[in-house]
């Protein structure tokens, strides 16, 4: 549930990014005809303990599950009373175990791992206009700017702090918006200046 | 698509990150109940961007939201957020800052303020909770009218963000009007 690359590399880390990938989605499909909790439960016992033999601070990941749990017995709740209480567990079941095994993934494998492995998948897309280059420009862009918006935001909410008493008021939201476009404007301009867009053909000659 | 296209909806997009990292937002007009502001995010993008740009902004967040990165209200990210039961609320954004999008285009005529409310209402409400609520029967199994008062909880925070992304979109077309460019 929570993002969050485990640092201490383990066996699971040595796994090929894409095979972990097909794991998770594959997992997806398979468990989706199983009503037996029996089955369910084994299949969670089996995920917690992987997460049991990467280590202890593997395991300390599973208390970030927390905030699901409300949900889930709500969700265990209304299907036991409507229907059977049996039903109620193996939907509840499958959740918990789908959510481990996919946190699995993000613990174990890096962000540049994950990319390159979904790339065939953009590059498959291409004739649909889909161009796996800009994507990355963009995911790039998006973790390189949150930093900087995040600044400029908590810049204006001191200014405002230090002038008044009141609470932020949504003016300032509004700067913050224009900002950030001003500021994609900008960015715009700059990578036209060092000529992106034109990197990935063959330089024609000198300019 | 030009760098101009690739930098706003990555920066949108950023924006969305931010709004829900803020710890408690006060919106003036919840009477100082935190909320969080991703959605508003949502719902802005799709008013400031057009549908087109405001979905692949969406899409964009969410992308890196799966390879690891925990941008969700709350620090929540990664894979495991698209298996547990509001997935089909994370997944409408998309289609929510599509629709957001359209009608923004199609109420030209209509001052921004009134158009922004409409928008809003029906991307990032009606599409968004649409999705929100199939995604529970799907995945958790809910019946309809149980998911429908399941969600319902968070109605009154959303239907405030409708307001304020209306507010936003007015204040940002007074003081640049290039922000929202595509109307025109």
């Amino acid at each position: 549930m929570m993002g969050g690359y485990l640092s201490r590399v383990t066996w699971l880390h040595r796994l090929p990014a894409g095979l972990k990938l097909f794991t998770v989605a594959g997992m997806s499909i398979a468990l989706l005809p199983i009503q037996d909790w029996r089955i369910l439960a084994l299949c969670l016992a089996v995920v917690v303990g992987v997460y049991g033999a990467l280590g202890r601070d593997a395991v300390r990941r599973l208390s970030l599950l927390k905030p699901l749990v409300p949900l889930l017995a709500i969700i265990g709740g209304l299907q036991g009373l409507s229907s059977r209480w049996d039903e109620g567990a193996s939907v509840v079941l499958r959740l918990l175990v789908m959510v481990l095994v996919a946190d699995l993934v993000t613990m174990t494998t890096t962000m540049s791992a994950l990319m390159e492995a979904v790339e065939p998948l953009f590059r498959l897309l291409g004739p649909l206009g889909v161009n796996s280059r800009k994507i990355a420009l963009s995911v790039a862009l998006v973790l390189r700017f949150i930093p900087v918006l995040l600044a400029n935001w908590h810049a204006r909410e001191e200014a405002w702090r230090t002038r008044s008493r009141r609470r932020v008021p949504l003016r300032i939201v509004v700067l913050f918006l224009i900002e950030t476009l001003r500021l994609a404007d900008h960015v715009a301009d700059a990578l036209d200046a060092r000529g992106y867009g034109r990197a990935g053909r063959q330089p024609k000659g000198s300019r | 698509m030009g760098s101009r296209a690739i930098t706003r909806i990555s920066l949108l997009a950023a924006m969305i990150a931010v709004l829900g990292l803020l710890p408690t937002f006060h919106l003036p007009l919840a009477g100082g109940v935190p909320i969080t502001a991703q959605t508003l995010g949502v719902m802005l993008a799709g008013i400031v961007l057009g549908p087109r740009q405001g979905a692949l902004s969406v899409m964009l967040l969410l992308l890196v939201v799966a390879l690891g990165a925990p941008l969700l209200a709350g620090g929540r990210g990664g894979l495991g957020v698209f298996f547990a039961p509001s997935t089909g609320f994370l997944l409408g954004w998309i289609p929510g800052a599509f629709v957001t999008g359209v009608v923004m285009q199609r109420l030209t005529k209509v001052p921004v303020f009134a158009a922004a409310l409409a928008a809003a209402a029906a991307g990032g409400i009606v599409v968004v909770y649409g999705c929100g609520i199939v995604g529970l029967m799907i995945v958790a199994h809910m019946g309809a009218l149980q998911a429908m008062l399941a969600t319902s909880v968070f109605l009154p925070g959303d239907l405030v963000k409708v307001i304020a992304s209306a507010f936003l979109a007015r204040g940002a077309e007074q003081a640049y009007p290039a922000a929202l460019g595509y109307r025109s």
